[in-house]
């Protein structure tokens, strides 16, 4: 079957292709590092589709990436790529490679941890969330949140009581 | 100390490098593309899909009007750090807005208000600016206003854990989309709680004047919060968190404003849609 293997070829070249984009906001990372990146595949027309979960509901990097992606692909001879949202499952940063943490961890900041497990009712939490944080500049475990919110829907803010640099936490999600 | 790293020069440098040819856009609203793109929308077999249009249409009218609300605490939040929390919820209030509106408009499109032929607007952002303050279907308590940092903090606390709890069951919901909006929210929605809950309790621990301020908010708050629905689950948590601040559930009687708004909600949209409103045709 000449066709099937050609089309295989297609996909991982378009994987290959679609892979080198980076996230806006941490260009540190690729898609594929970011796990934002679920799927590259044809449809029935033969046409390349990439598929992305968003990391928030309201994460205004989405049309960015869609756009580099279309970019990159377009440029690339997938002049008829397509760009589809796959809202389920929900984006994890358990689907963060271990080259995204490294290259977080290189950039000034904090890899998430494992993300929490979900069964019944989520449980009320009145105390600041234990993390085992890392200074990602001295490598200090002695750090303070401060605040579980940052520069961006998906960090934490705190700082290193020894080497006293703010720095951002990815939160686990 | 180690080099700071910061990135190599990308397209991302320039404003212009990544755009497509031809992507002029209607000039407003939350984003520039389909936020349902690609996701098979088609209602299951069983639900109706009025009924489910109309459903998403208040979950995502409570989302928008408290972003909207929540909005107007950027640059007068009591500290940086709160200032952009609290603009982190309106985001993801947005999101969730936004999402479920499209999802209300690719159900029953008969929902959507009519605009001139060849607008630009897309069918979330119709349902967004082009409705009036009668055709909203959020709770009241979304549309009061901020009131100082205490009653914002009462109010997210009310709201976050009623959302959470119902997104939690709706997780289960035979709709695709719905489902899968809910159990992004649920995420979400504990982050929101657990913000307002320990804001709550460093409050009710805090002054008097922070705990007098926030039994005061709470109060405004507490009238309103039967509108949100039935809730034995949610309702064991908020007594839990009044419980551990040592505060007694307001004494005040339901406000019932038997399906109306109140008059702050007009206020909100006269600033939210006056711009949209003015250019239906706007395209940048």
């Amino acid at each position: 079957m000449v066709p099937a293997v050609l089309d295989q070829r297609r996909v991982e070249r378009a994987r290959a292709v679609a892979a080198t984009v980076t996230d806006p906001e941490l260009p540190m990372l690729t898609l594929h590092d970011l796990g934002v990146l679920r799927e590259v595949a044809l449809d029935e027309d033969g046409g390349v589709v990439v598929a992305i979960t968003p990391t928030y509901s309201g994460c205004p990097a989405m049309a960015t990436m869609r756009d580099d992606l279309l970019h990159r692909l377009q440029a690339a001879g997938f002049a008829e790529a397509r760009v589809r949202v796959a809202l389920e499952p929900a984006w994890t940063t358990d689907w963060i490679t271990p080259e995204g943490r490294a290259a977080l961890a290189e950039a000034g900041i904090s890899p998430p941890g494992p993300a929490p497990r979900r069964e019944g009712p989520v449980a009320l939490s009145l105390s600041p969330t234990r993390r085992a944080v890392r200074c990602p500049r001295c490598g200090a475990d002695d750090v303070a949140l401060t605040s579980e919110f940052g520069s961006t829907a998906c960090k934490a803010m705190y700082r290193c009581r020894d080497c006293l640099e703010p720095f951002d936490h990815l939160k686990e999600i | 100390m180690p080099e700071i790293h910061t990135h190599e020069a990308d397209e991302h440098d320039s404003a212009y490098a990544g755009l497509l040819v031809n992507d002029a856009h209607w000039a407003f609203g939350t984003d520039f593309e389909d936020p349902l793109a690609g996701v098979d929308t088609t209602v299951p077999e069983g639900i109706d899909a009025h009924e489910l249009a109309t459903y998403c249409l208040r979950l995502g009218d409570d989302a928008l009007i408290l972003s909207q609300r929540l909005s107007e605490w950027c640059s007068r939040a009591p500290d940086l750090e709160e200032d952009i929390a609290l603009a982190n919820v309106a985001l993801d209030l947005l999101g969730q807005a936004r999402l479920l509106l499209a999802r209300a408009a690719a159900a029953d499109p008969s929902l959507v208000p009519a605009l001139p032929e060849g607008s630009p607007v897309p069918p979330e952002d119709a349902l967004a600016f082009f409705r009036d303050d009668r055709e909203f279907r959020n709770a009241c308590l979304v549309e009061l206003p901020n009131g100082d940092f205490a009653e914002t903090v009462g109010r997210i606390l009310v709201f976050a854990t009623y959302r959470l709890s119902l997104f939690q069951r709706l997780t289960s919901h035979p709709d695709a989309v719905l489902r899968a909006v809910a159990a992004k929210g649920v995420k979400e929605l504990t982050y929101h709680r657990d913000f307002a809950g320990r804001w709550f309790l460093t409050l009710a621990r805090g002054s008097d004047e922070s705990r007098r301020r926030l039994e005061a908010g709470l109060a405004r708050t507490w009238a309103y919060r039967h509108e949100l629905g039935e809730d034995d689950e949610a309702e064991l948590v908020l007594e839990q968190v009044l419980a551990t601040s040592g505060i007694a559930a307001p004494d005040v009687r339901p406000i019932s404003t038997g399906g109306r708004h109140t008059e702050h909600l007009s206020r909100l949209l006269a600033e939210m849609q006056v711009v949209a409103r003015q250019h239906p045709m706007g395209v940048w």
